[in-house]
């Protein structure tokens, strides 16, 4: 005879402002096999645990019904408790009373009856519930950090120097992100070079650490504690182990017509390329589809000149397959495209720049040396304009519905240091709003304003188009003011949204992680679990979860480190036991369980089952555990009704369901 | 002329002024701004704070040339040209009102212009 | 291939000439316009205000007609084309829109914005392409450095119109090339050029046309190309300096396909 208690939460008046929480547990004290019943005001406080560790002791119970929030939030919390008092953690139940209640509903009268039915049905499961044990796996004690900016970077070498093996696979030819492409950074303009290139070399030089640069995660298998994953390295064509990283093959290739990726084509570069001089590793690779002699079969200038042998036209793209017990996604971001925001002219007009290509305009190592300059016919500039939100906070079609974060930022830097170069230059802003929280940040913002002279205009840009003179002309409102400026410039700078990095998709399907509505990766809870992917196993780092700048991006890529440290650390893992089990009496072998599990889990071979008191040699499905992450598709797809999930059986779905409907 | 309230404006117009984030992308684009008294951003902020009056009043509605530059660019789907279009017809939709009359018609004629001129002219700014 | 067409009132009137050039190239250029029996004035400007009902009725018969043979509705005149074809998107989309036209209309089958309402240069270029027209090219303007004038209605909303890219357009800068011509792309090509205001306001007009044109004059034009009779008539009526040669962009296509007496 089972002997069920119920432990009915206020959740402050979460739940009971909305829910008459002691008639719940009132009434559900009635319910057949309820033995005990109350309500606490925080029933996932140490009092409130106590209670229901109390009542195990004083009534004998057999099962526990907690009517409280969701069990995405404390299921876990509660089965510790029930676990610590003496009962198998699987004969908790949780009635979800907030999320898909309280919170939702205003009659009082309604919501506390259908907090009582939620009870009811979790009373109904509960009575059915069979302690489970659970299983352990063994932990691969190596890190996969997909994506070598400074997110990656920082986790790997957080992860490292608690000794694990750590490898980074990043699809450009080195290692540095888009914090290699700035100039300065805020609020305390140190060079990003000067800060971002000791760690470069760093990680090359870590023990370690190995880099897979020109490389790309092709396949993910396996689960926490034990992925296994293949990793695309792309041809190089230049041997890694020879080429010295001279550069003689730089410059004496004669194709030099390809937009230069790392300058956002503000230039060209040769076929056989290095992105930039502080590239890691300071080895080239050959873009095939620009290379004469990949193309044509003729050319071979740089196997020509290079001493060292190192160029081999010959190479192919090699997979390799690796082991891991935790991945990082680092992927970063891009700025979005302009070609739905021609009225700025960004696509006709060469003097519009986005703030990515000013930040190479303006580096000291980019196109122009770092003299800022008109890229139609570079002249000095002696007016610019900067335009906020570009395709940020845009519910239309256009843009992105989110603040992108950094550009408030970046354009008062971006701002002050020309100013500082320059200070004959008239620089205006137009803003929507001016958003800077962080430290020193605001005083950062208002020294352009109050020290530098810089122009803010509440306003937006309507149009900038092509004056009659060659300049830009910029037509705008000025909301203070209340009236329209028609201004010419010679630079137009874009605050252009940034977005997740293409291809962010494809890894997230292959690590089953999952993404919102703009591609960012979800994180696992939003305050609680902020570096994690619901998917175990999956870490996030950096801009792929959402807009941030370079400090936060730091700060949660060692928090990623450390919940990675924290997995690596074990030897074994405790694996889920509420996994699918094939009762091998009614399956017929048809592999549709097989077609839609999501992880690989079941297989099917011959074997002796005995049916209705016979025994035959059969085809049947066999699900391997270890794999198995208790999703039910199988359970659904089985037309024999052999599959049936541990926890989840249809027999209790079955008695909450009749519960429901009493 | 009798006041309309904010809702019948709304109503009229479709337009949910709470999109609104005062960005001042329509009045940066409104090629008729010079003209206007009140000006479209302000046609959305009015309406919000149910300040309809003004707006009745307002000399802008017979300069909006319905170009559409503000909806085109509008980043919140705002339609700023239909707030002001309700206004107007709010306008003359009432007994005797009109920015158009018949009679003014023969002094503004000329012979070059197209009918399509004159049937949106009266489309416009009569009822 | 037939089309439904739509003439409008000013093309039977003030731009005869848009609506004689359309008739006799679509000949030469294998379609035929087949007009709308017993059309009625689009109005000239869309309703914007979404409780009028009345004023969109001559659109949906014209719509409603193109359905009942099949054939997709052709317009010229940049205003009946933007009517006809945000009361068509208002037929397909709007409910409370597509409930009362239908309730009062009672027609035997309820329209439901089913027909396509197409433009003359989306004609041009989407089902004779450019690259086809230009073969059949007898005449070449070459030599002629022309601007082409969008204006407002042809573009926006792009939402709706879904003609070309509304702060970018190439449609007629394609055209031009296809006839032989030089085009020439200045900023003011898809600004207002003042519209109705101008019968009560010609000032209003005058400036904006006066940008039109000086924007087009400094990038080299030395005539423009319109699709629409009020751009005409503000173009070439109400601009204060010099003006410039505007056509209907007909005009030229018929004088390219040789079928226009070339004056000069």
């Amino acid at each position: 005879m089972q002997r069920i208690g119920v432990f009915v939460c206020h959740c402050g008046t979460n739940i009971a402002a909305t829910v008459d929480v002691k008639r719940v547990a009132e009434t559900l004290l009635k319910e057949p096999g309820v033995v005990h019943a109350e309500d606490y005001q925080y029933m996932c406080s140490e009092a409130g645990q106590k209670l229901i560790g109390d009542a195990i002791k004083e009534k004998q119970l057999t099962g526990i019904v907690v009517c409280s929030c969701s069990p995405r939030m404390h299921e876990n919390t509660f089965r510790k408790a029930a676990e610590r008092y003496g009962i198998n953690p699987y004969l908790v139940e949780i009635a979800n009373i907030r999320e898909q209640c309280s919170w939702i509903h205003k009659d009082k009268e309604e919501a506390t009856e259908k907090a009582i039915i939620l009870g009811r049905a979790a009373v109904a499961k509960v009575m059915l519930n069979a302690p489970l044990q659970a299983g352990t796996s063994p932990v691969t004690k190596r890190a996969l950090v997909i994506g070598g900016g400074i997110a990656g970077i920082q986790t790997a070498l957080d992860i490292a120097d608690a000794g694990f093996e750590v490898d980074i696979v990043e699809r450009t030819p080195s290692i540095g992100g888009r914090m290699s492409q700035l100039d300065k950074t805020f609020p305390t303009l140190d060079c990003a070079a000067c800060i971002l290139t000791p760690k470069m070399v760093e990680a090359n030089a870590h023990e370690k650490i190995t880099l897979f640069t020109w490389s790309e995660v092709e396949k993910v298998g396996g689960f926490v504690g034990d992925f296994k994953v293949d990793i695309r390295k792309k041809a190089r064509y230049v041997d890694m182990d020879k080429c010295t990283g001279c550069g003689e093959c730089q410059a004496k290739c004669p194709n030099k017509k390809t937009p230069n990726e790392f300058n956002r084509g503000l230039n060209n570069r040769s076929a056989i390329y290095t992105p930039f001089a502080q590239a890691i590793p300071n080895v080239p690779v050959i873009d095939k589809n620009a290379c004469t002699y990949l193309k044509t079969g003729k050319c071979g200038v740089c196997a020509k000149i290079c001493k060292a042998g190192a160029i081999n036209y010959e190479a192919q793209d090699e997979i390799i397959t690796r082991e891991y017990g935790a991945i990082v996604v680092a992927t970063g971001f891009d700025t979005i495209k302009l070609d739905k925001f021609n009225e700025y002219g960004y696509n006709t007009n060469k003097d519009v720049i986005t703030s990515l290509e000013l930040e190479r305009l303006m580096n000291a190592a980019g196109p122009t040396g770092g003299h800022v300059v008109r890229p139609s016919n570079g002249e000095d500039p002696k007016t610019i304009v900067f335009v906020q939100c570009v395709g940020s906070r845009d519910t239309t079609c256009r843009g992105k519905t989110y603040c992108s974060k950094i550009c408030c930022m970046y354009t008062a830097k971006q701002a002050m240091l020309l100013k500082d170069h320059y200070p004959w230059l008239d620089i205006h802003v137009f803003y929507i709003d001016v958003r800077t929280p962080g430290k020193n940040f605001d005083e950062f913002y208002r020294r352009a304003v109050e020290e530098y002279d810089v122009d803010y205009i509440k306003g937006q840009v309507g149009k900038v188009s092509e004056a009659e003179n060659g300049r830009l002309l910029v037509q705008a409102s000025d909301l203070l003011d209340n009236r329209q400026i028609k201004m010419e410039a010679d630079l137009v700078v874009l605050a252009t949204a940034i977005e997740p990095n293409e291809g962010v998709r494809r890894i997230a399907s292959m690590l089953t992680a999952s993404i919102d509505t703009n591609d960012f990766l979800t994180e696992a809870h939003a305050k609680l679990r902020p570096v994690e992917s619901p998917t175990a196993g999956i870490f996030l780092s950096g801009v792929c979860q959402g807009p941030k700048d370079i400090p936060e991006t730091v700060a949660q890529a060692g928090a990623a480190a450390s919940k990675v440290i924290g997995l690596l650390s074990k030897d074994h893992l405790v694996t889920n036991p509420c996994t699918a089990k094939c009762n091998q009496v009614y399956c017929n072998g048809c592999s549709n369980c097989e077609k839609v599990c999501p992880y690989g889990a079941i297989s099917y071979d011959e074997q002796m089952v005995i049916r209705f008191g016979a025994r035959e040699t059969t085809r049947v499905a066999t699900v391997n555990t270890a794999l198995c992450q208790g999703c039910g598709a199988c359970t659904v797809a089985c037309p024999s009704g052999a599959m049936d999930l541990q926890g989840f059986s249809n027999r209790q779905i079955l008695a909450e369901v009749d519960a429901i409907c009493r | 002329m009798k006041t309309v309230t904010a809702d019948q404006i709304r109503e009229i117009s479709g337009v949910d002024t709470r999109k609104c984030m005062k960005c001042g992308r329509c009045s940066a684009s409104c090629p008729a701004y010079d003209e206007m008294d009140i000006r479209p951003h302000q046609f959305i902020s009015y309406v919000q704070n149910g300040n309809i009056e003004p707006l009745m009043n307002s000399k802008s509605i017979s300069k909006c040339l319905s170009c559409f530059a503000c909806v085109e660019r509008c980043p919140r789907n705002v339609k700023p040209a239909k707030v002001i279009e309700a206004v107007r017809v709010s306008v003359l939709r009432q007994r005797g009102e009109t920015i158009l009359s018949a009679d003014e018609m023969p002094e503004l004629l000329d012979e070059n212009m197209p009918q399509q001129l004159l049937m949106s002219a009266f489309r416009k700014y009569k009822k | 291939m037939i089309y439904s067409y739509f003439p409008g009132c000013t093309l039977k009137n003030k731009a005869k000439d848009l609506d004689l050039y359309a008739r006799e190239s679509a000949k030469a250029l294998g379609f035929e316009l087949e007009e709308i029996p017993e059309w009625q004035c689009c109005g000239g400007v869309y309703p914007l205000a979404s409780d009028e009902i009345a004023t969109k009725l001559p659109s949906v018969r014209a719509l409603a007609d193109a359905k009942s043979k099949g054939q997709d509705l052709i317009t010229v005149c940049s205003a009946c084309h933007h009517v006809i074809k945000r009361v068509n998107d208002d037929m397909a989309n709007v409910n409370d829109i597509q409930t009362r036209v239908n309730n009062y209309m009672g027609l035997d089958e309820p329209y439901l914005g089913e027909t396509t309402v197409l433009h003359y240069l989306e004609v041009l270029r989407d089902r004779v392409g450019f690259d086809e027209l230009a073969k059949k090219v007898t005449n070449p303007l070459t030599g002629r450095k022309i601007g082409a004038y969008y204006g407002c209605l042809l573009l926006r909303p792009s939402a709706t119109m879904q003609f070309d890219d509304p702060e970018n357009p190439t449609i007629l800068e394609d055209f031009i090339r296809a006839i032989g011509a030089e085009p020439v792309v200045y900023a003011m090509r898809n600004e207002c050029c003042g519209g109705y205001v101008s019968l009560k306001a010609k000032d209003q007009a005058e400036s904006m046309v006066d940008r039109v044109l000086s924007s087009a004059k400094a990038k080299g034009a030395e005539e423009l190309i319109t699709a629409c009779p009020l751009c005409m008539y503000n173009l070439t009526k109400n601009c204060k300096g010099e003006g410039m040669k505007v056509s209907y962009f007909t005009e030229l296509l018929a004088e390219a396909l040789g079928i226009k007496e070339v004056q000069s």
